[in-house]
């Protein structure tokens, strides 16, 4: 048995999807929030703090395309067309908020109301999607013969909806507590009460999705709540809990980066609750990740550069970061 | 629905969304090695034309690029959403080859575009020019993988049929694969044409219009000198392209050249005009130079090469398509050739800024190298069918077997969603290229570029750093 090239792939989209997640939920969180800050020069500001890192976020999702296309096709092949309403929806949506960045600059003076509500419709849609297509997948996808069988409309369906919903406050609070970090005065006082509000909202979701899908897949259940899983798991609903209650108490004081680093703490430990309750599925319920492998030679091939460059992209997406580092203020461009 | 299959909407949604995200690659590596060219130029010389042109182009770039990461995205997910029989086969080839491109392309262009765009005042300037470079190499990196994946599907090697899927056994002739090397430096150089002729328009446009500076002037003259070395150049990439084609796809080549049979003895002609006629099997309304097919392709005065009647029916592309595309293409190249020799003709004296009918040939010919991009795309890709990898799975085995339903909802939404919102990002494209280049832009510190809307809003190149900052915030 030599190196299980399926697992390391399986981690590094896990790594990737989990960038995207984080990176990309900020930025779509900062369209989310928008209807928030009716203000012009709020909503510059709210855009100029990640004009300059948005392409780079949303890589990490083609990423996670391309990975999962080189290594494991089979996953790439069921699982995009078993979703593709929902893909094609999330697709339109990024298209829409993406041109916002520069367009919105770009329209005249009474144009630009028209950039606005399409970067909010866009960045609402493509996390309500997103949510969708998570809930579909989770509640599994009927394969015969290599391919999904199905039908178009599948993911119509209440977890898949209410999963949507909860990826729009995931990212809003994401959203909410990066610009608690990257704002000042009045603009960030308005993002410390939102953020309250999207936390109780976040941890209703993280509860009800914990109750409902153990409850109707006995997979997952078991899974969980067999000893001594148990036992292993255990740590993750005790880390919620902490992550929680510190930013309840960072919100009270002058808060900067604390509450971004919270909300992130809690993203990660939903996301790895999810991974635990599919694993070792990559189409579930029921076609494994070594099942649905690309041949070793393909995985082989695209891990040597995955391994050799992710650390070179890590750096200089960091200096980028760097770069743009510190508080934006109004009327404050790049200069 | 509404009389079309679910693997005719498919196709359609493909050639679509792809004839759009084309556009914006093909703009976006022209203008990121000029860019590197004004920068460079601009830090050796200190010439401040230089600096304002950087300034003026990285605008244009910023916005070209943002509608090229989009509309690229769909790309992306189309393999998997719309052709997943396609991804199940071919996936292990075309995998890692799109892993590659994210992880040595993608992150490399985006993690750099910021300092690019709104760092010019953030960094030093040896460190800006870095990233401008990074950038245009990223651009140039992601062509040579896509490239390598298209020509794969073209021009198939290095792998086996194991399982009924294609499996990678040799990675070098999988990339280096027959068609890849001609592929690769034709559509490069066919970038820096469309650049070079968009570029070249818009100083024209300037110029027509009465507004004449330095910078004005630099911009068309090194437009006009790209466009001089370059476009001759691609004829002669061009015809071995060709040869490359007719020895790895020659159906392709028969569609092309609209050549149906061979007669004993005789050279093939080159057939100007026709209507190819697939069932009848027969060019209509041909004119043809005699025995100059023969001469182009097989170099010989009566060579033969195989008619469109050696295949059978179901194994040959359509004949119309392809026939007339490659005829826009090359009209188009053969334009370009003349354009440029022309601006030879003018280099003396100041006449390549006023002569009138040269400026408006040169406007009109400024969408001439991405409508000539397209056409060479529609040439290569329709050619290729029936099939979606050449000889190995046919385009009617590689859909997803969707129902119709979806797939006219996503092309209905695909098709309003791109008019609108590329058409409303051209016109702002053009409306910046309308404005020109300021001078000396770069003098005040507030250099905000793309992103930054004061920059957009009105000139401001006199103003001291302290106005700005009150306009700014009386605005």
């Amino acid at each position: 048995m030599g190196i299980d090239f399926s697992l390391i792939w399986i981690l590094i989209i896990f790594f990737g999807v989990m960038m995207y997640v984080v990176m990309d939920g900020f930025d779509l969180g900062i369209g989310i929030l928008f209807p928030f800050a009716p203000d012009r020069h709020d909503r510059d500001v709210m855009m100029n703090t990640v004009a300059p890192v948005w392409d780079g976020n949303e890589t990490w999702l083609v990423m996670g395309g391309a990975g999962l296309l080189a290594a494991f096709p089979l996953a790439y092949a069921v699982v995009l067309s078993a979703l593709y309403l929902p893909l094609i929806f999330m697709l339109l949506g990024l298209i829409l908020r993406g041109v916002a960045f520069e367009f919105r600059f770009k329209a005249h003076e009474h144009e630009r109301h028209f950039w606005d509500k399409a970067f909010i419709v866009g960045s609402v849609a493509a996390a309500f999607f997103q949510g969708v297509a998570l809930g579909a997948y989770i509640e599994g996808i009927p394969v015969v013969d290599r391919a999904f069988a199905g039908g178009a409309f599948d993911w119509f369906a209440p977890f898949p909806l209410f999963a949507g919903l909860g990826v729009v406050v995931t990212y809003a609070a994401l959203g909410s507590t990066w610009l608690i970090l990257k704002t000042e005065g009045a603009l960030q006082a308005a993002m410390i009460r939102l953020t309250g509000p999207l936390l109780w909202a976040l941890l209703a979701f993280i509860v009800a999705v914990s109750i409902w899908t153990p409850l109707a897949h006995p997979g997952i259940a078991a899974r969980w709540f067999a000893w001594p899983h148990m036992l292993w798991f255990a740590p993750v609903p005790l880390l919620v809990v902490f992550c929680a209650v510190q930013l309840l108490r960072a919100l009270r004081g002058a808060p900067h980066a604390a509450p971004f680093l919270y909300v992130l703490g809690l993203v990660f430990l939903g996301y790895t609750g999810l991974a635990i309750s599919v694993w070792p599925m990559i189409i579930p319920p029921e076609i494994t990740i070594w099942e649905a492998a690309a041949p070793p030679q393909s995985q082989g091939f695209a891990l040597v550069g995955a391994l050799f460059i992710v650390p070179f992209i890590l750096m200089y997406t960091a200096w980028s970061y760097y770069v743009f580092r510190g508080k934006v203020r109004p009327g404050d461009g790049y200069h | 629905m509404f009389g079309f299959t679910a693997l005719e909407l498919a196709r359609a949604q493909f050639a679509f969304t792809i004839s759009f995200h084309i556009l914006f690659p093909a703009i976006t590596i022209g203008l990121a090695a000029y860019l590197v060219v004004l920068e460079g130029l601009w830090l050796r010389t200190r010439q401040t034309l230089y600096r304002d042109l950087y300034h003026f182009w990285s605008k244009v770039f910023a916005l070209n690029f943002g509608m090229g990461v989009v509309s690229g995205l769909v790309m992306s997910y189309q393999f998997g959403t719309n052709w997943s029989f396609f991804s199940d086969f071919a996936g292990g080839v075309t995998g890692p080859l799109l892993a590659y491109e994210v992880l040595t392309a993608f992150f490399l262009e985006a993690g750099f575009l910021g300092v690019m765009l709104f760092g010019w005042n953030r960094v030093g300037p040896g460190l800006h020019f870095f990233s401008t470079l990074m950038v245009s190499i990223g651009t140039l990196i992601s062509t040579t993988w896509i490239l390598a994946s298209n020509s794969w599907m073209q021009t198939p090697a290095g792998f086996e049929i194991i399982d009924g899927r294609a499996v990678p056994v040799d990675w070098l002739a999988v990339i280096f694969n027959p068609s890849f090397p001609y592929r690769l430096l034709h559509m490069t150089v066919a970038a820096f044409l469309a650049t070079a002729l968009f570029v070249a328009a818009s100083a024209a446009w300037q110029l027509l219009r009465g507004r004449d500076n330095p910078a004005i002037r630099k911009m068309l003259s090194m437009a006009m000198w790209m466009l001089v070395v370059v476009a001759p150049m691609q004829a002669v990439i061009g015809d071995f392209h060709g040869l490359n084609t007719l020895k790895h796809q020659p159906a392709k080549i028969a569609a092309m050249e609209g050549h149906w049979e061979n007669h004993p003895g005789e050279g093939v002609p080159l057939v100007v005009f026709a209507w190819p006629d697939e069932a009848r099997e027969e060019n209509r309304f041909a004119i043809e130079i005699p025995r100059l097919g023969s001469l182009i392709l097989t170099h010989s005065w009566d060579g033969q090469f195989a008619g469109l009647k050696e295949f059978p029916r179901e194994d040959r592309p359509p004949v119309a398509v392809v026939f007339w595309s490659f005829r826009i293409m090359v009209g188009l190249g053969v334009l370009m050739i003349l354009l440029g020799a022309w601006s030879l003709l003018l280099r003396r004296g100041e006449a390549l800024y006023r002569s009138r009918a040269f400026l408006r040939a040169t406007l009109w010919m400024g969408p001439a190298g991405l409508l000539a991009i397209l056409a060479g795309w529609f040439t290569t890709e329709v050619g290729r069918q029936p099939w979606v990898v050449y000889g190995l799975q046919r385009t009617a085995d590689a859909v997803s077997r969707h129902e119709a339903l979806p797939l006219a909802i996503s092309l209905g939404l695909f098709i309003v969603v791109y008019c609108v919102v590329f058409g409303v990002g051209i016109a702002y494209m053009l409306r910046l290229v309308r404005k020109g280049p300021e001078l000396h832009e770069g003098d005040t510190g507030l250099v905000g570029g793309p992103g930054h809307e004061r920059q957009q809003m009105r000139p401001l190149s006199a103003a001291t750093d302290d106005d700005l900052r009150a306009a700014a915030h009386r605005s």
